[in-house]
């Protein structure tokens, strides 16, 4: 492998992020925020909420607004530059094998996963704040699973964005995305869901439910949550699946 | 070091329909889980042999569709062979892809440009790509926007560039690396004559400086100004080799004199062989006829003079002089403009 073109790629993915600095914060923060603003705030501050919801709903904002940061950040640019265009072309023709340019693409988005995760939680927390109760007892624990969050997110994006079309876009964010947040425990403990006893089996495989679970039990875990040993085979099984997945998408768009 | 390339009994099938210039990337079928119909196969290269010397220009010549784009594809590592092998260099073109990749320039038929980048940018990171070091890559980035009298525009987003600006910024692009072989498909598509000249002559300077360049191309103008040899693709084979001069002197006689009548007369065709000159004669549709000829105009008379006393009507005529068009249609009664 040569290193330079990776770099160098990585390098291009940094500088077009920066370019679209502005448009990028709003759409990676803006819904989840509002949603904290709503939910955290309104709906406590009146009652219809316990105060204790601040604490349990802050985690599963940060889990979601990193899986859409990885999945939007690679999705997106690769749906856009595998289309007419071919704007890929360039760097499919650099000196390196082309799964490097895959394997590019998810370190980048894995980079703006944490990113996201990183900055949500402090700006829910001034948002919420007082009552937000974090704590973070196992930092290592916390530090494995957001990567694994983020290689989650970031490596869903590589899948979806080498098998979806332009044209499909829309159909892909309510047939896939849209079911995966809803039921994926960002905005409520899988404990919630023992009153649906299906429903709360048939959720273990979408892999947002251990992402939402993990930071819930690494960030608060006074509430009810998955154990980390769960949470962790949970997300390395989707995350193989996703990488494997995606890498043979990626090939099958790259090559005629 | 001078790099040839070579193919041997290369052959590709596509099950889908060809995407538009071999390149281009669409849905994947059967991503939503659709059930699987018999699919199409389409032939698009039937046993491709060919050898490019080392330093030479070499156009593959045809009309749309006889697999010029799928060879230069194959050939740069973007589409994969159904059968036979290549070569850039000694280095297999399907097995050793990085070591290919660092070998070629790649000008693809449509401007496949950065849209997120600059002008400038875009030279510059395809240099970074190569792994030359920013001072170089900058100075690389500058020189070649200055030879495509693109230095006005370096710091635009391409996204609002004309066709012509996008592609002279594509060939700027293949020779920031400094590339051995250089691929062209279809480079003078959509250029203006003025900006043809000018890619013209930067394609024989490059060339002079001991690099191969392949091109493709449907224009037999560009064929005959620019290669120094050519093979001539149809239906996924080669159907002739040689420098133009060669390629054009194979035609029998040069001319061709394409004749349409009022009714088709066996007789008459006969008669015209017999004319001073007159090489082959070739029955077409339409009660049509293809003289081949060593003169044109000058037997215009005597062919009219044919028809008239077998009481036959001459509708149409066109003369050709000896050009590679008349050895397409030799070879395929076809006209490459027409196909």
């Amino acid at each position: 492998m040569s290193h330079k073109a990776f770099v160098a790629m990585l390098a291009r993915d940094a500088w077009v992020a920066r370019r679209n600095f502005i448009p990028l914060i709003l759409q990676t923060f803006l819904q989840p925020l509002m949603f904290v603003f709503v939910f955290g705030r309104v709906m406590v501050s009146s009652g219809f909420m316990p105060p204790e919801y601040k604490s349990l709903l802050l985690p599963g904002i940060m889990a979601l607004s990193m899986v859409s940061a990885g999945i939007w950040s690679v999705a997106m640019p690769l749906i856009a530059e595998f289309q007419f265009t071919h704007e890929i072309e360039d760097r499919l023709l650099a000196p390196i094998n082309i799964s490097w340019l895959a394997v590019e693409k998810v370190v980048a988005g894995m980079l703006q996963a944490l990113a996201a995760g990183l900055t949500v939680i402090p700006a829910g927390w001034i948002l919420l704040r007082p009552g937000v109760e974090l704590s973070l007892e196992t930092p290592v624990a916390f530090v494995l699973v957001a990567v694994l969050v983020s290689l989650f997110s970031a490596a869903g994006g590589l899948a979806l964005g080498c098998t979806v079309g332009q044209a499909q876009v829309g159909l892909m964010f309510s047939l896939v995305l849209a079911p995966m947040i809803f039921f994926g425990c960002a905005y409520y403990p899988w404990s919630a869901l023992a009153n649906f006893p299906i429903l709360q089996k048939l959720v273990l495989l979408n892999p947002m439910v251990y992402a939402s679970e993990g930071l819930r039990g690494t960030l608060a875990p006074q509430f009810p949550h998955l154990s980390l040993l769960a949470v962790v085979a949970g997300l390395a099984f989707f995350n193989v699946l996703l990488l494997v997945v995606g890498l043979r998408q990626f090939h099958r768009k790259a090559i005629d | 070091m001078k790099v040839g390339i070579r193919t041997r009994e290369l052959r590709k099938v596509y099950h889908s329909p060809a995407p538009f210039a071999a390149g281009a990337g669409g849905l994947v079928a059967g991503a939503l889980g659709r059930k699987r119909q018999p699919r199409p196969q389409i032939v698009a290269l039937d046993g491709l042999s060919l050898e490019v010397l080392p330093g030479e220009i070499f156009g593959l010549l045809g009309p749309n569709g006889a697999g010029k784009s799928t060879t230069a594809g194959i050939l740069t590592t973007r589409v994969r062979p159904t059968g036979g092998r290549a070569w850039i260099g000694e280095h297999d073109v399907w097995r050793e892809q990085v070591a290919v990749k660092r070998l070629i320039g790649v000008v693809a038929q449509r401007p496949n440009l950065d849209f997120s980048l600059t002008a400038f940018e875009i030279l510059a990171f395809h240099g970074a790509y190569f792994g030359q070091p920013t001072a170089e890559r900058t100075e690389r980035a500058k020189t070649l926007l200055d030879r495509f009298k693109l230095r006005d525009r370096a710091d635009q987003l391409v996204r609002g560039f004309s066709g012509g600006m996008m592609q002279r910024l594509s060939i700027a692009r293949a020779m920031v690396h400094d590339p051995q072989v250089l691929f062209l498909d279809e480079p003078s598509a959509g250029l203006d004559p003025q900006t043809r000249l000018l890619l013209w002559e930067i394609i024989r300077e490059y060339n002079q400086r001991g690099k191969t360049v392949l091109l493709t191309t449907h224009n037999m103008e560009e064929a005959d100004a620019l290669c120094q040899r050519l093979a001539i693709i149809d239906y996924g084979r080669s159907i002739a080799l040689g420098t133009p001069r060669e390629l054009k002197a194979s035609v029998p006689g040069g001319f061709v004199l394409r004749l349409r009548f009022g009714q088709y007369s066996d007789c008459l065709l006969q008669r015209f062989k017999t004319l001073t000159g007159v090489r082959e004669v070739r029955t077409t549709e339409n009660n049509g006829a293809d003289l081949y000829a060593d003169r044109g105009g000058s037997l215009i008379p005597e062919i009219a003079s044919l028809a008239s006393a077998a009481r036959i009507e001459l509708c149409d005529v066109h003369i050709s002089e000896p050009s590679l068009e008349n050895l397409f249609l030799h070879h395929t009664g076809r006209s490459l403009r027409e196909s």
